[in-house]
């Protein structure tokens, strides 16, 4: 008797794979063909994207409602000021390692905050975003309150910032969902989704709850302070402001609970309808910011798992699928 | 006499699940009657069906003549059905004396006040102030059996009273019933003791996956019978 | 030496606010342990329907808080019982995302309705006049009046949750909100009076704040965290333990204003943090077994 098989891929993932790959290689050819508007506006994209992969990655799946990752955020994004700026460094290596700063001070802090749990643990998070801001609005070097310019940039030809800061968005971009499909199909994924179904029943079948969620934390942080660095090196004025609001946060939600949490797919889509939204509605200041909160509300209610969420329950359909299924040896081959 | 309480052709679900396959029940005013069967039999599911804490078609539970399947818990305690939940459930931020008043929360009027259940149970008397379960097992038991009955229920259910007590505790709870029962109060008796239930009530369901596999007069049944219903080798 | 007294007593007065502000959101979370991202929201709003009704009719602040009171607790009620009933499960995510698209409605509408100028209530001149404690001492009418409330009304919750039937349903609802539905006690019902409840509180946290500063429709964000503070700092379980922590919170802000006046929020931020770090539990908690 064969034994039973397990599958991971589905014909509409492989299509989708496919599609992806193609779709990344066009993308990356933009800057040759594309004006700076529609390449920052990739920008703003990818950073809108990672965020939400990253929040995702945390709430979704790690358990942890975060309304604070805007502070690793503008950690990302202050470090690169500092380093680009007042010690020199070329500005695009900073990314990564405005990463890993902001990793680093992730680790202090997650001694706090996960002495919060749930809602509590949520606004915590805040409350050490919001620190970071007025120390960031406190520190004259970085101008302050009213923030500063990157003036390291100046140094490239504008042609070579735009498409260099593109590639590197494009990179987060692919890195961000790449990375974090890739960590959920492995065993730490598989340990995630049993802390997220059950901590107790996770914790009795080895699963290191404390320190799987301190590292999720950590990756999250990661993300989030790559992302910082990655935006402000295309907006090139920074600001304690912009760079620690909450509204960072409030587009994350929306994007996530739009379009599904605890996918992969949810983000992107959450964050094509987010734009979608924007370029229409924007103009309307706050009645756009109205119609997101409306609809977030309206969302969550009717259909908790977003709208990407419906349609995978609904047809079965799984681009990006983290789960494995068994294929018993009577059945024939299972594709959808 | 009419039934006090009739389920028809019972049926429970647990989403896709399902629990129970067609359970008729029937008790009669003051009457004591008793359910067994192993765990997973049905017996819970049951008794959750009948207090409102899981779904149910309204004509399959008659209460009192009236259909009560599908309504609130809440709406069922106040037509007259009290529970003593499996595991007690006292509330750990009330004091004892506070979770005797808790039952009366529904205001019904009937014969139960908070000095008739410290007559009844006059251990409590001095542990009114004491945290709900900051208790031994029998005492805890002594106050969730009191806090039913200040509903003032024209049926109360036990479920799984015995349930890690001593024997000798066991028997002195069981000892009340008839106090409990003097003012005509029917009591459902669900126990996983076969010999409890047979020597407290008048009759006795057994259930067995999901189904009755025997009910007769608590008297008259064999061991031999019960033993093959509860274990599943006849069906009634 | 008398100015660091006169810091300190200037910073329980303001501690007093932020309890106002604490035991609604505390109120909340003790009975069906859900955390209203939009409470600083409300609190504005209440503060602008008071500033609302103020600019139609002249009229004393304590006939505002009539006026406004009935519509909050109906507002809660209905918020409770229409949306958020249905959000309180398993999954903590739900009320949180929907408190969160709620707290950026409220701001936009009143952006879109009282445009964002900061705006506030007239006292008919109580918000100048103090009373002398000493010769460089005294302290403001408005702030002892609040700090006042704010005893009077931990003193009536405790009460109201200790020995009334309603606290004893609140109580035994947080604890086992399926073995309270078996008392009688409909806990859709017990959850909406709990937000009703706390929207009173909300109410009369807004109006004062409205009585002794301007609001403005976005400055709800940071009054969640200072009544998040508070309820931290002070413990869980005991509406003594939210003032306490309000007036430790206030003092610590005062403190900080007073070192240097960008770092006022800021030592409010860090000591909130330190004793998260070192007494997670709060400084008064009360203990559940």
């Amino acid at each position: 008797m064969s034994a039973a098989i397990v599958h991971r891929a589905t014909r509409a993932s492989r299509t989708a794979g496919v599609v992806s790959i193609v779709a990344v290689l066009i993308l990356a050819t933009l800057p040759w063909w594309a004006d700076s508007s529609t390449l920052r506006l990739f920008v703003e994209f990818a950073c809108l994207l990672a965020m939400a992969q990253m929040w995702n990655l945390l709430a979704g799946y790690g358990g942890l409602v975060s309304v604070g990752q805007q502070g690793y955020l503008g950690i990302g994004g202050y470090a690169l000021v500092v380093l680009a700026d007042l010690a020199g460094w070329n500005p695009f290596v900073c990314v990564p390692i405005a990463g890993a700063i902001a990793a680093l001070i992730a680790i202090p802090t997650s001694r706090i905050v996960f002495r919060l749990h749930g809602g509590y643990f949520a606004i915590g998070t805040w409350v050490v975003a919001e620190s970071f801001r007025l120390i960031a609005a406190n520190a004259t070097a970085v101008g302050g309150g009213t923030g500063t310019s990157l003036t390291s940039m100046r140094a490239f030809p504008k042609a070579m910032r735009e498409s260099l800061t593109f590639w590197i968005a494009l990179a987060v971009a692919v890195g961000a969902v790449a990375g974090v499909y890739w960590l959920l199909r492995s065993r730490y994924g598989l340990a995630l989704t049993a802390i997220r179904d059950s901590e107790r029943a996770a914790a009795s079948q080895g699963v290191d709850i404390a320190a799987t969620k301190f590292w999720v934390y950590l990756i999250a942080a990661f993300g989030c302070g790559v992302v910082g660095a990655l935006y402000f090196l295309m907006n090139l004025r920074i600001s304690p402001d912009a760079a620690f609001g909450v509204s960072w946060t409030a587009f994350i939600i929306f994007i996530v609970v739009i379009g599904g949490i605890g996918t992969i797919e949810g983000p992107i889509i959450g964050t094509l309808v987010f734009f979608l939204l924007r370029e229409t509605l924007g103009d309307f200041g706050t009645w756009y910011l109205i119609t997101l909160g409306v609809v977030a509300v309206v969302v969550m209610v009717r259909f908790p798992r977003g709208l990407w969420g419906y349609v995978a329950a609904r047809f079965d359909l799984h681009l990006f699928p983290v789960r494995r299924r068994l294929a018993l040896p009577d059945d024939g081959p299972r594709d959808s | 006499m009419s039934a006090l309480l009739k389920t028809v052709d019972l049926t429970a679900f647990y989403g896709d699940f399902q629990a129970l396959f067609g359970i008729d029940f029937e008790i009669l005013p003051g009457e004591a009657v008793g359910i067994i069967g192993a765990n997973g039999a049905g017996k819970s599911t049951f008794l959750k069906t009948v207090t409102g804490l899981l779904a149910a078609a309204p004509e399959r539970i008659v209460f009192d003549g009236r259909p009560i399947g599908g309504l609130p818990a809440s709406e069922i305690v106040r037509q007259g059905i009290a529970m003593v939940p499996e595991g007690r459930r006292l509330f750990p931020s009330l004091s004892v004396e506070e979770n005797l008043l808790i039952g009366g929360y529904a205001k019904r009027k009937g014969p139960w006040s908070l000095a008739r259940i410290y007559e009844l149970f006059p251990a409590l008397t001095d542990l009114r102030t004491r945290p709900g379960n900051a208790l031994s097992g029998g005492q805890q038991q002594m106050v969730a059996i009191g806090r039913a009955l200040l509903a003032n229920p024209r049926l109360l259910i036990c479920d799984e009273i015995s349930l890690g007590l001593s024997p000798l505790i066991v028997t002195s709870l069981y000892n009340t019933l008839p106090a409990m029962m003097g003012e005509g109060l029917s009591v459902i008796v669900v126990e996983q003791d076969v010999g409890i239930a047979q020597r407290t009530t008048s009759q006795l369901y057994c259930f067995q996956e999901g189904r009755v596999s025997l009910h007769g007069r608590s008297g008259e049944l064999t061991r031999e019978a019960i033993s093959a219903a509860y274990f599943g080798s006849a069906v009634a | 030496m008398i100015g660091w007294i006169d810091t300190v007593l200037q910073g329980l007065m303001l501690g007093g606010l932020y309890a106002l502000f604490a035991m609604g959101l505390a109120l909340m979370f003790g009975v069906m342990r859900l955390v209203n991202i939009a409470h600083g929201d409300f609190i504005v709003l209440a503060a602008f329907l008071a500033i609302g009704v103020a600019l139609g009719v002249q009229v004393t602040p304590v006939l505002l808080l009539l006026v406004v009171l009935p519509v909050m607790l109906v507002v809660g009620y209905g918020l409770q019982r229409g949306i958020l009933n249905r959000t309180l499960g398993k999954d903590i995510l739900p009320p949180l995302l929907v408190t969160f698209g709620l707290s950026i409605v409220i701001q936009n509408v009143l952006l879109e309705v009282f445009s964002a100028d900061s705006r506030s209530l007239s006292a008919g001149g109580l918000e100048t006049q103090s009373l002398r404690i000493a010769d460089d001492l005294a302290v403001g009418w408005l702030p002892l009046i609040t700090f006042l409330a704010a005893v009077a009304l931990a003193f009536s919750l405790e009460w109201l949750f200790g020995r009334t039937p309603l606290g004893r349903a609140f109580r035994a609802t947080s604890d086992d909100p399926e073995a309270a539905e078996l008392q009688g006690i409909d806990h859709r019902h017990v959850y909406a009076l709990a937000t009703a409840l706390a929207f009173g509180v909300v109410t009369i946290a807004g109006i004062f704040l409205a009585l002794r500063t301007t609001v403005a429709p976005s400055d709800g964000p940071a009054y969640l965290l200072y009544a998040f503070e508070a309820v931290i700092i002070g413990g869980l379980g005991s509406f003594w333990g939210t003032l306490a922590g309000g007036l430790v919170l206030g003092v610590a802000q005062g403190i900080g204003f007073r070192l240097d006046p960008g770092w006022g929020i800021l030592v409010g931020h860090l000591v909130f943090l330190a004793v998260l770090l070192v007494r997670p539990q709060g400084l008064f908690p009360r203990t559940r077994d």
